[in-house]
């Protein structure tokens, strides 16, 4: 099915969402949609039995900095029953970047968004742990991100060496002379 | 009688525990034997390798994803260099697909070789390890005959490959497959109808086949639930609608039926080896004839200025790869092993993603050990075969 026939289909369950083929050299059909109508294509996708994507098989966003809008972020859809695939793209802003979860209609999209909140700072409304994933909780800053430099000094913030000055050492000997005294 | 005081216990599990296979770290809440919750930290082995990447030349990044899944090292470059190529619009010489094919399954029976032999040893089966990597070197040495690397011989390049198979590689691998056979038997008399492994993996780490779909779990553990998805009959890349074989499938999605999975596994590999060895066309290009992206052979380059030129543009510019993005998908050993690249149009790459099969393997680790009891948690985290290089990258 081309992406013509899928944009037909969905726009019969959404009516009020604007959906647009991209083009795309791998021969995938791509679909880009406003972040706002997501779920509900997403749902969409995956119940109608003439689209049946069962299976989320990636997801994952690209930082097209300088260029507005920003941020691209991508699922990749598998159906099982018409064994195809399909892009699904959603373009976001560089201002406060968010999206709604999908891991409501593909559970394994948990770890995923929270890969791509931790590397881009995308945050996906609604998402049920949105911790970092694979950085440090501590850590600042978004890494895939392209104004994030890439080789960067950091301060350690955690686990710093104990370091006294010259006058808090000879009071803490003083300190145990006294007791032992 | 003295009242028994009973309270809910954290156990930490790891980082640096010795099976599981790398730096996972489980946090497990234990009422006695039974786990009732379980929550896994990852991150320790997070290298930035997407990152590293937009920084290298199209060519380099070969080696770093390599790196990634570092037991299905030539898996991940095969994906890589086949979006690549899509980019380009490239179509490499048969040959080269024969070949491609060849050495992803050898990689495929590798893998699946070091799993089958921690997983035994985790369970108790110690010997089933000594067998498992005495084979294992077997096909290590081939490696080594590819490209002089036993783990990442960065043997394949967009485009093609490094250079054409050596001499007595043919028979060198008609030999194992001659003999390797017997060694399947061997490691099936050791574990299928061993009584303690029986009771140590059926029943264990249940996860029902749509739950497998949902939590996208493609691959030797979807196959054992009953999903016969396999992205070589699904998306047939390369040649293999050419060839004969069948995707093993089991339906009680339980440790036992992931190992039956993975041994049959092993056994259509050898079998589409055996065919592509008849199939491969003796004569051929082992890469593309274009200028921009093969590099000429040493002997023109040692005689030639226009050759030396040439190596020298490759590898001091590299090439430039047309604006766009491809998402190119193999069955890897571990599941659809994807490889989602953007260029901008210039010698870098501008995104480089891969597709982790392990890391969705190690979310839906909670899944299938919550309830069960902590000595199963060793048995279920052998069995979903994870490598902790591809799910921290």
């Amino acid at each position: 099915m081309a992406a013509d026939a899928l944009i037909a289909s969905l726009q019969q369950a959404v009516p009020d969402a604007r959906f647009e083929a991209a083009a795309s050299i791998d021969a995938q059909p791509t679909l880009f949609v406003s972040a706002e109508h997501l779920p509900e294509a997403a749902r969409a996708l995956r119940d109608r039995s003439d689209l049946a994507f069962a299976l989320l098989a990636e997801l994952t966003a690209v930082d097209y900095w300088p260029r507005t809008p920003r941020y691209e972020v991508i699922y990749i859809l598998v159906s099982l029953a018409h064994r195809r695939r399909l892009r699904l793209k959603v373009q976001l802003p560089a201002e406060d970047p968010h999206v709604a979860t999908v891991t409501g209609i593909w559970p394994g999209a948990n770890w995923l968004e929270r890969e791509v909140w931790d590397l881009f700072g995308i945050v996906f409304d609604g998402h049920p742990d949105p911790r970092r994933l694979l950085m440090p909780e501590d850590w600042d800053g978004y890494p895939l991100r392209k104004d994030y430099p890439v080789q960067i000094r950091m301060t350690p913030t955690a686990a710093q060496p104990l370091q006294v000055t010259a006058e808090e050492f000879r009071a803490n000997v003083e300190r145990d002379r006294l007791t032992r005294g | 009688m003295p009242e028994i005081k009973t309270e809910v216990m954290t156990v930490n599990m790891g980082p640096q525990h010795p099976s599981t296979h790398g730096v996972l770290r489980l946090v497990l809440e234990l009422d006695g034997e039974t786990v009732l919750s379980a929550a896994p930290t990852i991150g320790y082995l997070h290298t930035g390798i997407e990152k590293t990447a937009e920084q290298k030349k199209w060519q380099q990044v070969i080696p770093l994803v390599e790196r990634m899944d570092y037991l299905s090292a030539q898996s991940n470059s095969m994906a890589f260099c086949m979006s690549v190529e899509k980019l380009l619009g490239l179509e490499v010489p048969e040959r080269v697909k024969w070949i491609r094919m060849l050495i992803a399954e050898l990689q495929r029976v590798n893998s699946h070789l070091v799993w089958l032999g921690t997983h035994g040893m985790e369970v108790g089966a110690v010997s089933v390890m000594l067998y498992c990597f005495r084979e294992r070197e077997v096909l290590l040495n081939l490696n080594e005959m590819l490209a002089g690397f036993r783990l990442f011989p960065s043997y394949m390049r967009v485009g093609g490959l490094r250079e054409d198979l050596p001499r007595g590689f043919h028979a060198a691998v008609r030999s194992i497959l001659d003999t390797f056979p017997a060694k399947i038997d061997e490691y099936e008399d050791l574990l299928t109808q061993n009584a303690i492994y029986l009771q140590r993996t059926q029943g264990v780490g249940v996860i029902a086949k749509d739950d497998a779909i949902a939590y996208g779990l493609p691959g030797p553990i979807a196959r054992a639930s009953g999903c016969d998805y396999d992205v070589r009959k699904y998306f047939p890349y390369l040649l293999y609608d050419q060839l004969q074989f069948d995707v093993p499938t089991r339906t009680a999605g339980d440790v036992y039926a992931r190992y039956q999975v993975r041994v049959a596994e092993i056994r259509e590999s050898l079998k589409i080896c055996r065919q592509v060895l008849e199939k491969i066309p003796p004569i051929g290009e082992y890469a593309v004839k274009d200028p921009r992206i093969t590099p000429p052979p040493k002997d023109r380059v040692y005689t030639e200025m226009e050759a030396l030129i040439q190596h020298f543009l490759i590898y001091s510019q590299g090439f430039t790869v047309p604006a766009g993005e491809a998402y190119v998908a193999v069955e890897g050993p571990r599941g659809e092993q994807g490889f989602s690249v953007v260029s901008d149009g210039t010698n870098r790459p501008w995104r480089v993603k891969s597709r982790a099969p392990s890391l969705l393997a190690c979310q839906a680790l909670e899944r299938m050990i919550v309830g069960g009891l902590i000595a199963d948690v060793i048995a279920v985290i052998g069995s979903i075969d994870v490598v902790m290089g591809d799910v921290d990258r």
